[in-house]
Parts: C-alpha cells; sequence; structure tokens
C-alpha cells in the first residue's frame, strides 16, 4: 500500500555512484581520526617499492563498519526486511517519512546490538540515545537518519584477530583493535540513477533497516589486518546471528580512514576511502591508498583531507566529488524516543513485563562459543594446526563436516583434517562450491577414510575414488584396472563398473 | 438543539430526542450558513453522513459504542484524517490526502463521532491568530455577537461591519471557531505553545491541554515533537474530560505516550475547597497584561479564597526566559521536521527539475510562507555545529530550570495553579497584523508555553466578558498526569463564573432562539 503512494521518483541527473556511496556509509563520515600515540611497534614499515632508503613510513588504518541486522522488521517500523524483494515494495508509513509518522524501536534490533557488544567485549550503556543526523538525499526520505551520535548502545571493547605472517606466511600472529563503539543507526533507501534518461529511481525497501555501526580505533597499519579484523568481525556476528553480514548483499559495507607519517611524528591527513563492498578488494583498496599517499608524499605533494572511492576494476582508489568537507548534519537529539534504558537482573524492576526490557545478563548467559573459542576448542579436541582451525572457521558449514566426519572415522583426527583442507577443499575452491554444496558427503569421506585407516585401499585409490565422487569419470577406468590388477582379471570389468558406479553415487 | 453541552445532546441522542442524522444534517448546514468565518478547510460531508446514518442504525439495533456515538466532531487540519484531505494549511500538503488516521481520530470515530471536517489554522500550526494560513483567517464569532456589536457600536460608529472583525487567536482558530459558534459540540486542536488555550479564551470555549505523554500524537503533523500535545476545545469542562477519557491512554505508535493505563472519570461537582491550595505565580504579572485581565485574574482568586481555599502567591522565577528558549527549541525541531517535505514522497513538487537540489530549493520555497521559512533558517543556525552548544544546549538546560520551577511549586503543596490565559481579550484582524506573527508569538504564548515546556496539562475556561464584550479566560496548569484534579477544579470555577452564552445574531439562522443569557453572577 505504501509502494502506491509513492511516485516512483523521477529525479534529473546527479548521477555519481560516489555520491550514493557516500551517502549509504551514513554518519561515518566526519569522525576524527583519534589523536594519541601509536599503539605499538609492530607497525608495518611500508615503502613504496624502488623509493631511496628514507625514513619508513607507517600507515594508520582505522575502520567504520555498518552491519545490517539481522531481523524480520526494521529499525523503527514493523515493514518486513528482504533482500532483492520488487522496489517499494516493503515500505511502510513511517518508512517513507509520511507526516505524523513516528518512530517505534524494534526489540529485536537492540538486542542483536546488545549481543555483538558483548561479543565484542564492549560496556553496554544501560542508557542510550538517538539523534538526528540532517542531510537531504532523496533516499533519505524524512531528510534526516535516526542514529546514536551522543551516546550510543555499546562503548570501549576490543576484537582480537589473526593473520599470517613472515616470509612465507606460516606463522600466525593475534592482534587486538579497540573497539570505539556500537551504535544502532536507520539504514537509507537506494538510489538508482539511470543517465540514458537522466532521472533516479528510488527504492525505499532498505530504508529504515537496522544497522550496527561499528568503530574500530585507528590501530591497524595494512590492509591485510583491517581485512582480517572485518573478517573476524564477520564471523563473530555470523556466529551470533546478529547480522548475515554477506558483503556481496550489502549487509557488510566497510570505509576505511587511511593516513602515513614517519615514526615519532604526528599522524598525517586521513582519506577516507569508501566502496569497499568486498571482502577481496579490502586488502587491496587500502593498501592502494597507504601507497598513494607515500608516492604522493615523497613526490612532494600533499594529502588531501577527502573521501576516495575503490574502482575494484582500476584497482585503484579515486577521489569522490563530494560537499561532504561542508556539511554539517545538524545533530538533534530525537524527540520521539525516549532514551533506550537496558537492565541487567540486578537492576531489573519487579514486575516487570519481560517483553518490554532487555536484560543484558540474560543475553550474556545465552551467547554461543564465539570464533576464537571455537578455535581453541578444535587445537585442544583434535590436536589440529591452529592454522587449520581458522580454515576450518572460515569456510560456511567446514567445522560441522569436519566434525560429522572425525565422528564417524577411526582415522586420527590430524589425518582427517588434511584430507579435507588439501583434497576437498582445494576441490571445492576450484569449482567455486561451497561446503554444502559438495559432491562428497561427510559419510561417504569418513567410509573412504576408514577403508583407508584398515588398510583396505590405497592412499592413491582413496584419492581416486575421491576424484570420481567429485565427477570425473576418466578416473573411473582407473579404478577399474586397479580392481583387475588386484583380482588378476579373475572378474568382469562391466560388472566392476556397474558396482563401482553404484556403490560411488550412494 | 446545537447549543447544548456535548453531554446533553449525548443524552438526547439515547432518548431518541434527535437522531444522528438529523443532528449531522443542521450541523453541516449550519456550517455552511457560518462558512465567512472560514472556521472549516474542508467539509466532509459525505462521510460525515454516511457516518451519521451508520451510528443511526446502531442506535436503532441499541448497540452504540459510546458516549461519543453520533457526535458532530471537527478536527484540525494539522491531524492525518484517511481519505480526507489533510493541508496544515500549507501548499505544501494542499492535496494531500493521507492513507491513514491520526490515533485520536481513530479513536473518536471508533467511539462513533461523527467527522464533519478539518478546521483552519495557521501554516503548520505556527501562529497565535489562525491568520497565516493559505486559506486565509479564520474570524471570530464573536465579531459578529449580540455583546460584542453593541459595545463596538457604542464605541465607534464609523467602522464598518466588515473590518472590524476579531481574529480567533491560534493556532487553532477553526477548532475554536466551531466550538464556539456551535457547527460541532467538540473539535480537537493541537497545542506545542497554547495553540489550544488561546484561540479557546478568545473563542469563549474551554480549551485542554493534556499532559505529554497522556494522549498520543500519533498522526498530529509535528510543529515541536517534544512539546507538541492534542488539545482538546468543547463547551464546558464535563465535555472536556469525556473527549479526554476517548483519547488518553498509551499508543505503541507512539513512543513517547505513557504505559500506565487511563481510567476515564467523571467529574463531582462538589470540591472541598478547603483542601485546595491554589498557587498565583507572580511572574504571570506580565508586561502586556490587560487591567481588566488582571482584574477578572485576581477576582478569581479571591472567589477562591473565599471558598475557603488556601491562595497563595508562588514563584516560577524562570518564567521570564521561557519566550526566548521556546523560540530556540520549536525553531530547531521545526527545522528538522520539516526537512521531510522535499516534494519527493508526496506533497507540493515544483517543476522546477534542473536537478535535485534545484527541485528541493523550489519545492520548499513554494510550498512552505514566509513564516515557516523564516523558522526553518534559525532552527538550522541553531543546529549548526559551532552554535549548538550556545542556543540549544542551553535552551534545553533552561527549559530544565522551567520545568523545576514547577516540580518545586508543586512539591511545596500548591494543587494548581491559576493564571491568566491571554493578555488581554482578542483584538481585530486589522490590529493584529500590525505585528508580525513572530512578535505575535512571542507575546501571545507568554502564559501558556511554559506549560509546554514542562509537560504540564492546562486548560482554559471562559470567565467573563471584557468591557467591549469579548471573552476573556483563565488557566488553570495542574501537576502531570493529574487531569481530573485539574479538572475538577475547572469545573468548580465554571460554575461559580456562569460565561454567558455567546449570543449569535442575524449572521446565522433565525429560526433558532437566541439561547438562554445566563447573566454571570460573579463577574458581572
Amino acid at each position: 500500500m505504501a509502494a502506491s503512494i509513492l511516485r516512483r521518483s523521477l529525479l534529473t541527473p546527479r548521477c555519481r555512484a560516489g555520491d550514493v556511496a557516500a551517502l549509504h556509509s551514513g554518519p561515518s563520515r566526519r569522525r576524527a581520526q583519534a589523536p594519541g600515540p601509536i599503539a605499538s611497534g609492530r607497525r608495518a614499515a611500508n615503502s613504496p617499492a624502488g623509493e631511496r632508503g628514507v625514513a619508513p613510513w607507517v600507515a594508520v588504518v582505522g575502520l567504520e563498519i555498518h552491519a545490517q541486522i539481522s531481523s524480520n522488521s526494521k529499525l523503527f517500523s514493523g515493514s518486513q526486511v528482504q533482500f532483492a524483494a520488487p522496489p517499494n515494495s516493503l515500505v511502510s508509513f513511517f518508512d517513507a517519512s509520511l507526516p505524523g509518522t513516528l518512530p517505534a524501536l524494534n526489540r529485536r534490533c537492540v538486542e542483536a546490538a546488545v549481543m555483538t557488544g558483548l561479543a565484542l567485549n564492549c560496556s553496554i550503556n544501560k542508557k542510550s540515545l538517538f539523534d538526528r543526523k540532517h542531510y537531504f538525499y532523496a533516499d533519505l526520505p524524512a531528510g534526516y537518519q535516526i542514529t546514536q551520535q551522543r551516546l550510543p548502545v555499546a562503548v570501549n571493547g576490543s576484537l582480537s584477530y589473526s593473520l599470517c605472517v613472515g616470509r612465507k606466511k606460516n606463522q600466525m600472529v593475534t592482534r587486538t583493535v579497540r573497539i570505539k563503539q556500537i551504535q544502532l543507526e536507520q539504514d537509507s533507501g537506494k538510489s538508482l540513477h539511470d543517465d540514458i534518461r537522466s532521472q533516479t529511481l528510488i527504492d525505499l525497501n532498505r530504508a529504515g533497516v537496522g544497522l550496527m555501526e561499528v568503530v574500530m580505533e585507528p590501530e591497524m597499519s595494512s590492509g591485510e589486518e583491517a581485512a582480517a579484523a572485518v573478517r573476524e568481525l564477520q564471523l563473530i556476528l555470523q556466529t551470533l546471528g546478529s547480522s548475515q553480514a554477506i558483503m556481496a548483499e550489502g549487509q557488510l559495507r566497510v570505509d576505511a580512514n587511511v593516513s602515513v607519517h614517519h615514526p615519532g611524528e604526528a599522524y598525517g591527513v586521513r582519506t577516507e576511502v569508501k566502496n569497499i563492498n568486498s571482502a577481496r578488494f579490502l586488502a587491496r583498496a587500502i593498501d592502494y591508498e597507504i601507497q598513494r599517499q607515500i608516492k604522493e608524499l615523497e613526490n612532494g605533494g600533499t594529502v588531501m583531507n577527502e573521501t576516495r572511492a575503490f574502482d575494484f576494476k582500476l584497482g585503484c582508489t579515486i577521489p569522490m566529488r563530494d560537499k561532504e568537507g561542508k556539511q554539517d548534519y545538524r545533530f538533534m537529539p530525537e524527540p520521539n524516543l525516549p532514551p533506550l534504558i537496558l537492565y541487567d537482573t540486578k537492576s531489573l524492576p519487579a514486575n516487570t513485563n519481560h517483553q518490554q526490557v532487555v536484560n543484558i545478563d540474560w543475553i550474556r548467559e545465552r551467547l554461543p562459543d564465539l570464533p576464537s573459542v571455537r578455535r581453541v576448542k578444535l587445537v585442544e579436541q583434535y590436536g589440529i594446526l591452529p592454522e587449520h582451525s581458522f580454515t576450518l572457521l572460515n569456510e560456511d558449514g567446514l567445522m560441522e563436516f569436519f566434525e560429522s566426519v572425525v565422528r564417524q572415522t577411526q582415522m586420527n583426527p590430524k589425518k582427517v583434517i588434511g584430507w579435507i583442507l588439501n583434497d576437498m577443499l582445494g576441490y571445492l575452491k576450484q569449482h567455486n562450491l561451497k561446503v554444502k554444496e559438495s559432491p562428497v558427503s561427510s559419510l561417504f569421506l569418513a567410509d573412504l577414510l576408514n577403508l583407508l585407516e584398515r588398510g583396505t585401499i590405497s592412499s592413491s585409490a582413496a584419492k581416486q575414488v575421491m576424484e570420481i565422487k567429485k565427477g570425473n569419470q576418466k578416473v573411473l577406468n582407473k579404478l577399474i584396472g586397479l580392481v583387475q590388477r588386484t583380482t588378476r582379471g579373475r572378474v568382469d570389468p562391466v560388472l566392476v563398473k556397474q558396482i563401482l558406479e553404484k556403490r560411488l553415487s550412494q | 438543539m446545537l447549543r447544548v453541552s456535548l453531554r446533553e445532546i449525548s443524552a438526547a441522542l439515547k432518548e431518541g430526542r434527535v437522531s444522528p442524522t438529523e443532528l449531522c444534517q443542521r450541523c453541516l448546514s449550519f456550517i455552511k450558513a457560518t462558512k465567512f468565518l472560514n472556521a472549516y478547510i474542508t467539509i466532509a460531508e459525505d462521510t460525515a453522513l454516511k457516518q451519521a446514518e451508520e451510528s443511526e442504525e446502531r442506535y436503532r439495533r441499541g448497540q452504540i459504542l459510546g458516549d461519543l456515538d453520533g457526535i458532530p466532531v471537527a478536527v484540525k487540519d494539522n491531524f492525518n484524517t484517511a481519505g480526507i484531505e489533510t493541508t496544515c494549511a500549507s501548499n505544501m500538503l494542499k492535496g494531500y490526502i493521507p492513507p491513514y488516521s491520526a490515533t485520536v481520530v481513530q479513536k473518536l470515530l471508533d467511539q462513533g463521532a461523527v467527522l464533519l471536517g478539518k478546521t483552519n489554522l495557521d501554516e503548520f500550526a505556527m501562529g497565535s491568530g489562525s491568520t497565516d494560513g493559505i486559506f486565509g483567517p479564520v474570524r471570530n464569532p464573536w465579531s459578529y455577537s449580540r455583546q460584542y456589536r453593541e459595545k463596538s457600536v457604542q464605541n465607534s460608529h464609523t467602522e464598518n461591519e466588515d473590518s472590524n472583525w476579531l481574529v480567533t487567536g491560534g493556532s487553532s482558530g477553526g477548532s475554536a471557531a466551531a466550538v464556539s459558534s456551535f457547527t460541532c459540540f467538540a473539535a480537537l486542536g493541537s497545542d506545542t505553545g497554547g495553540s489550544t488555550r488561546n484561540p479557546a479564551a478568545h473563542c469563549g470555549v474551554v480549551g485542554l491541554k493534556p499532559t505529554y505523554g497522556l494522549i498520543s500524537r500519533h498522526g498530529l503533523i509535528p510543529l515541536v515533537n517534544s512539546m507538541d500535545v492534542p488539545g482538546i476545545l468543547t463547551r464546558c469542562v464535563d465535555d472536556a474530560a469525556i473527549v479526554l477519557g476517548v483519547l488518553a491512554g498509551h499508543d505503541p505508535k507512539d513512543s513517547t505516550t505513557v504505559q500506565d493505563p487511563f481510567k476515564p472519570f467523571e467529574l463531582t461537582s462538589f470540591i472541598d475547597a478547603s483542601k485546595l491550595c491554589i498557587g498565583i505565580p507572580k511572574e504571570y504579572h506580565a508586561p502586556g497584561l490587560s487591567s481588566e485581565t488582571l482584574a477578572l485574574w485576581s477576582k478569581a482568586a479571591d472567589l477562591f479564597e473565599n471558598a475557603g481555599a488556601k491562595v497563595i502567591e508562588v514563584s516560577l522565577p524562570h518564567t521570564r526566559y521561557s519566550i526566548i528558549c521556546y523560540h530556540v527549541l520549536c525553531t530547531a525541531e521545526v527545522a528538522s521536521n520539516m526537512a521531510r517535505f522535499d516534494g519527493l514522497e508526496y506533497g507540493h513538487r515544483s517543476s522546477m527539475d534542473k536537478s535535485t537540489e534545484v527541485m528541493y530549493a523550489a519545492t520548499r520555497r513554494e510550498g512552505f510562507n514566509d513564516v515557516v521559512r523564516g523558522r526553518i533558517l534559525s532552527g538550522n543556525y541553531f543546529l549548526l555545529k559551532q552554535n549548538y552548544e550556545t542556543y540549544f544546549i542551553k535552551a534545553q538546560k533552561v527549559r530544565r530550570l522551567i520545568a523545576n520551577d514547577f516540580v518545586n511549586v508543586f512539591r511545596n503543596g500548591i494543587d494548581v495553579l491559576l493564571t491568566p490565559t491571554t493578555l488581554s481579550d482578542t483584538i481585530p484582524y486589522v490590529e493584529f497584523i500590525k505585528e508580525d506573527n513572530r512578535t505575535r508569538s512571542a507575546q501571545d504564548d507568554i502564559f501558556t508555553q511554559a506549560a509546554n515546556m514542562a509537560g504540564l496539562p492546562a486548560i482554559t475556561v471562559p470567565t467573563a466578558l471584557s468591557e467591549k464584550g469579548l471573552p476573556i479566560g483563565l488557566q488553570f496548569i495542574g501537576r502531570a498526569f493529574q487531569e481530573q484534579q485539574l479538572l475538577t477544579v475547572a469545573k468548580w470555577f465554571e460554575n461559580q463564573v456562569k460565561f454567558p452564552m455567546i449570543q449569535l445574531q442575524g449572521m446565522m439562522d433565525h429560526g433558532h432562539t437566541v439561547c438562554r443569557h445566563q447573566k454571570s453572577a460573579f463577574f458581572s
């Protein structure tokens, strides 16, 4: 019904992709880079190849990440949340900013933010506030976004992440980045610019969807670190279920603040890199920007405080034409929402309706094992290498697959992991398949490994069976040959083929 | 028949002395006969008659929905009414037909009330005269009363009839005029700084501003969210209590409404005045207060004292900062609330569409009047990063001090405060427009707007006629959520002062005998 009152907006052109992104990324733009000392001496020194041996450069990277909250309905309205629904089909009167409509906070979104805050070791503010951030844009119907500028729901947390370092990338190190805050805010709608007809089409399905903005302190120093931190955050969100965090669907959007300076000197001027919409490009975008700034400075130029977009086709960052510098968001308390009050078991008033309150302790008690805990458990329980535990968690469903195989086989888990990571995962990656789409089931692999373990078949035979199972029919003939050799030709090859096919298709 | 109270007409409907359809038709024809008052922007004739028929059917079956069943009401044109144009008296929303009804409107309809139409106001409720809307000013029915005519003829023989008509006050002037001229039995207004009480006082009707948070604002097109309250305009205090009983209560669509259930109440005529403590805030002896109003105020205080009540002078020391503080907070929220009117989703859209920005600017320039644009500009100025602390934060702090003034007074045993509602009786339109909207609003809101800052309930009760034969109202301000106590005191006062009924002659239907003219027992 709401959709019908929305005119399909026919605006005149302003078709800059960057402009859209600038708005989507919300209130992150104006946050100042935190001053203060460089956290530690572990910063990677960067110097563009071929430069003379001047003092090394140090890069400082901070991230602002918008995670879409996994919830059936929007942050302040009852509209459904759904990816790729028909345009303007999920728009309530409030989402379209019809005059007189008021926000009503979605409890689920608050719980998701609290859960995320707890998982990121934040202190949860028992009282937080909502603010209006004003700017005019076609996909922001109210002319302001409701966010938490003054007093966010969670503050002062940390995120530990690991990455491989060293010449051969075989050394795992764990680093920690502080989380400044997590704030709840509304997403904007989407603008679709039609250059040919000089119009802009507005889809408000996403307008008002709940976001958690996670602000990480500028304590990273490379694209690789940033990517590892984002990957870990993504895993945590997915484990909690507070966000599906699928980057390709825009559920996780990353902006990076980047600056470079010489050690011991003040921080350099920062730029903000936006539009990083895939995990693959995150490290590249940041590293490109670091190198660009270094080159710029070494060539006697200056770094401008500006917003840049990552162009994944060109593999570089380009300045976004924006008037952000002059923008004043005219923040104001949101008068239609009382302060968000959270309770713990101690402060919970007697006789409260549990539907009306959010109890932090209750949520804390029900937090699932976080990825870091799961990894430790995997290492302890199965004796596998720490880096293997990372791989198991990084692929959706792989840990479960591994544990299922281990349960069904006598083979040592340390050996099982090799089969899974080398033979199976390699194949899946090669064919762009997810674990759940694997043609080799955990039961099948367990059977196979049991045969191998008992010496019934050889390792190479097992590998060949895997190959066939993966659809490689040529290997079947090899296998038939193997059977013929073992039985010294006493069996009918056609029958062997039939039996093998039957067994393998199970 | 139209001149009786809501309670009386409700009884007449129940007893079958009048049918809802007949009542509705009479009101509609009366609205047409008084069209020159400009009280209504939209007359919802067809839907009103349909609602009346449905009500009639319910009466026939003996299954009425409540006390309001079949009762004609009017609603200020800044409340959303599904299927009925809602304009805020602005070009921006001219022709806008909302797809939903405000919670308060829906509650009236759910009780069987008949919605006659939408009443006139200042554009987006910004004003204190009901003179600054695109549909033109509302005329005060008292301009045409015998009481005023007789006096003004004595004073001036030269003035022609059409130039000395009076303003209603505002911004809910249409609703006040509608109730005052007997075209409906109750009307909704909105009250942000006095917009219900001010016109009620000038039009000689009861105007109630309930406690902030008691009544849902969902569907009320906002002026200042943190101060707006739906207001109730009726001919007597009892009627206001009936309507309040229908409207009050938590609304999940308005997070600022309180959760506690509201129990509708009936007012007793008897009060034990000796247990009552009335506060007279000394700061309300403001410059510009007419000697007549001052005298009336003091007489009213005596009335309570003579009845055995304690009447104590109290101090609300921060009152004098109230208007300037209100100006900052009001314009800031206005600037924010008006941001949504960009011509995209609804409302006016300029044909200038060279770029989105050009379209926005032209739409807003064409859609808003100078008053609205002026407030948007100042509000945005106050919200700028470099000004926020100096203006907005400071104003918020002052607001807290003002609210605390009331807290202190009530903590010290005061039950209700008695104050003037307006500086004086109303004035002719030609006089009114000599000052700009901002100056007028600052003057006219002076006694009313602190109650909005503090969120307190307040009611204006028509008290007596001025020397010019025009109504003067006095205001009672109560403790938060103590509407029952406030209205009980107001009803007692109403009974004592016996305010004379407006005698509308000549202009309207002569068929009806002009109502009984009760001479004021006390304030003659």
